[in-house]
């Protein structure tokens, strides 16, 4: 079975900026999927290039097998995107444009039930008969993806869907991506949101100046890079040579150890009791994908 | 309106874009189709007052009669012009043409929709006029056929025209130089208000430049069997006028050009 989305070697430059510099990707049929990285790394040129918006400058992209140049309208048939900006067409009201946008797929009055259960799901039901230009900027979030839903595409890529969204609409928006995805549709993401990506994602993509420099189930990205730190204040002193591997930073006296488990503290604490050396203070936190973000895209340059 | 439920699958794409296009200019029509009605009848009335009885362009035919298919096709021009072209640099500057850009309608689904779309505006618009100008004048059809294909052809053209200002243009004021240094002085030059062997010779070359005065005159041709050059001649370059742009539009479409980067 064709993977949902295969990318290979896409390269992308506009003049001299070389915004992608040969991306490989592949996520399977049914990934909840996360693409990561700063503004800037490349993350909303490769959904371009996915949806057909832009054409690679070499290198090609695959959906369900189909490639997005070549076979575009089979493609295209099988991807439901939601742009990044907040467009709306003010002479329609949100019934209307989702069935248009439904009709433009090939789908007729047999795909009504599915536009409902849509409008029904990103809590838009009562807004049906409303005017576009007459929404709030919450609402036409909604109606935005219920758009890019509206042909039930079995891969679905959403280019930072909550991004100035309360939390209200950003918990309801993920229970139903959540639910189609359990019905076995493939969701991809971009976010800024770490902890989204965190919740939700299966596994982690992170972008970088055009690169891919991370790829890895979530788990296994916060294990590597993260895992849990120990911080301990310990005042000056010099620790014992079994346990300075572990020391990740050291700031005046506040020592900081990456752990990957928990059988770790008790060594640690073992080792600074035999060196009799106090501790002041003691902090452990829980890694996240902002450690692991921060770790490959922050400090290197 | 048919229902969506007879169109086949296969052609529901193209014709969803139509019904969206043709709803867009219906949702106005006050803007889109009365206005310009309205325009028309004015040009008409005024025209028709200070000129009847003092000009008289072919033999036996009244000044306002002969205006009144001139009216007609330049309004019918415009529109056809005004309607896809409208459409298109809206889309752009509001963002919404991504969600066309992001289905699979092939370009030649795009540009026929867009085409359609526009003929039926333009027509529309004529036969307003024509209904409302029978009430001033007695109007005889000589060749209704003739008639017909020049609306279709002119609109057609007009409509392609449209379609490649809308993808050209990325702000309204380019749009608005179409409008105004394009279409206006080419419609207003083509012999919609006089003939132009009343013009020096000079003029006259001039004129059989401009693309609008075979069409005006073909059209007009339609309702008098009179003109100031054959109806063939009229036909063959309007539709080849047309042939040459829609290969145009069609390429452009097809390598994406300012829409797909």
């Amino acid at each position: 079975m064709n993977p949902a989305i295969k990318i290979s070697g896409i390269h992308k430059s506009f003049g001299n900026l070389h915004a992608l510099k040969g991306i490989d990707l592949t996520i399977e049929r049914g990934e909840f999927f996360a693409l990561l990285g700063p503004n800037g790394a490349g993350k909303s040129t490769l959904i371009s290039i996915l949806a057909g918006l832009m054409k690679p400058s070499s290198g090609d992209i695959a959906v369900m097998g189909f490639d997005v140049v070549n076979q575009y309208q089979k493609a295209r048939q099988l991807l439901g995107i939601v742009p990044q900006e907040l467009v709306f067409d003010p002479f329609f009201n949100v019934r209307e444009m989702l069935r248009f946008q439904a009709g433009y797929f090939g789908r007729g009055p047999e795909n009504d039930a599915w536009v409902d259960e849509v409008l029904e799901g990103l809590g838009l039901a009562d807004k049906a008969k409303t005017n576009m230009r007459a929404l709030s900027g919450g609402m036409k979030r909604r109606a935005l993806i219920a758009q890019a839903l509206a042909h039930k595409p079995p891969v679905i890529v959403l280019d930072e869907p909550t991004a100035g969204v309360d939390v209200e609409l950003r918990q309801m928006l993920w229970e139903f991506i959540k639910k189609l995805n359990r019905d076995g549709h493939t969701i991809i993401l971009t976010t800024h949101y770490l902890e989204e990506a965190e919740t939700l994602c299966s596994r982690v993509g992170l972008m970088k100046q055009g690169e891919i420099v991370a790829l890895d189930s979530t788990q296994n990205l916060l294990n590597k890079f993260a895992g849990k730190s120990l911080r301990l204040t310990l005042g000056d002193v010099s620790l014992p040579s079994n346990i300075q591997a572990l020391v990740r930073n050291q700031d005046r006296g506040i020592f900081t150890f990456a752990l990957t488990d928990m059988a770790q503290i008790e060594f640690v604490l073992s080792a600074l009791r035999n060196a009799n050396i106090k501790v002041i203070d003691m902090q452990l936190n829980e890694a996240d994908l902002e450690d692991v973000f921060l770790s490959l895209v922050g400090s290197h340059d | 309106m048919i229902k969506p439920s007879l169109i086949s699958p296969a052609m529901r794409g193209p014709w969803t874009l139509l019904k969206k296009e043709m709803l867009r200019f219906w949702r106005v029509a006050f803007q889109t189709v009365a206005a310009p009605v309205i325009t028309a009848l004015l040009y008409l009335l005024i025209f028709s007052h200070v000129l009847e009885g003092h000009v008289e362009v072919y033999e036996g035919v009244p000044y306002t009669a002969f205006l009144i298919p001139g009216l007609i096709m330049m309004s019918v021009l415009q529109n056809a012009f005004a309607n896809s072209s409208s459409s298109l640099i809206q889309s752009k500057v509001m963002g919404n043409i991504v969600f066309v850009l992001l289905t699979p309608l092939t370009h030649l689904q795009f540009f026929s929709a867009f085409l359609c779309a526009a003929i039926i505006r333009g027509l529309a618009v004529g036969l307003c006029i024509y209904i409302g100008a029978i009430w001033f004048v007695d109007l005889h059809i000589v060749h209704p056929w003739l008639i017909l294909a020049f609306a279709l052809l002119g609109s057609a053209l007009l409509g392609t025209f449209g379609i490649i200002a809308g993808i050209w243009a990325d702000r309204f004021d380019q749009m608005a130089m179409f409008q105004n240094f394009i279409i206006m002085p080419l419609s207003f030059l083509s012999g919609v208000f006089y003939s132009i062997h009343s013009l020096p010779p000079f003029w006259q070359k001039l004129s059989q430049l401009n693309p609008f005065f075979y069409m005006i005159d073909g059209f007009r041709y339609g309702f008098f069997g009179k003109g100031d050059i054959s109806p063939l001649i009229s036909l063959s370059i309007v539709g080849a006028s047309f042939l040459v742009l829609a290969w145009v539009t069609l390429k452009m479409l097809k390598s994406g050009y300012k829409l797909r980067a």
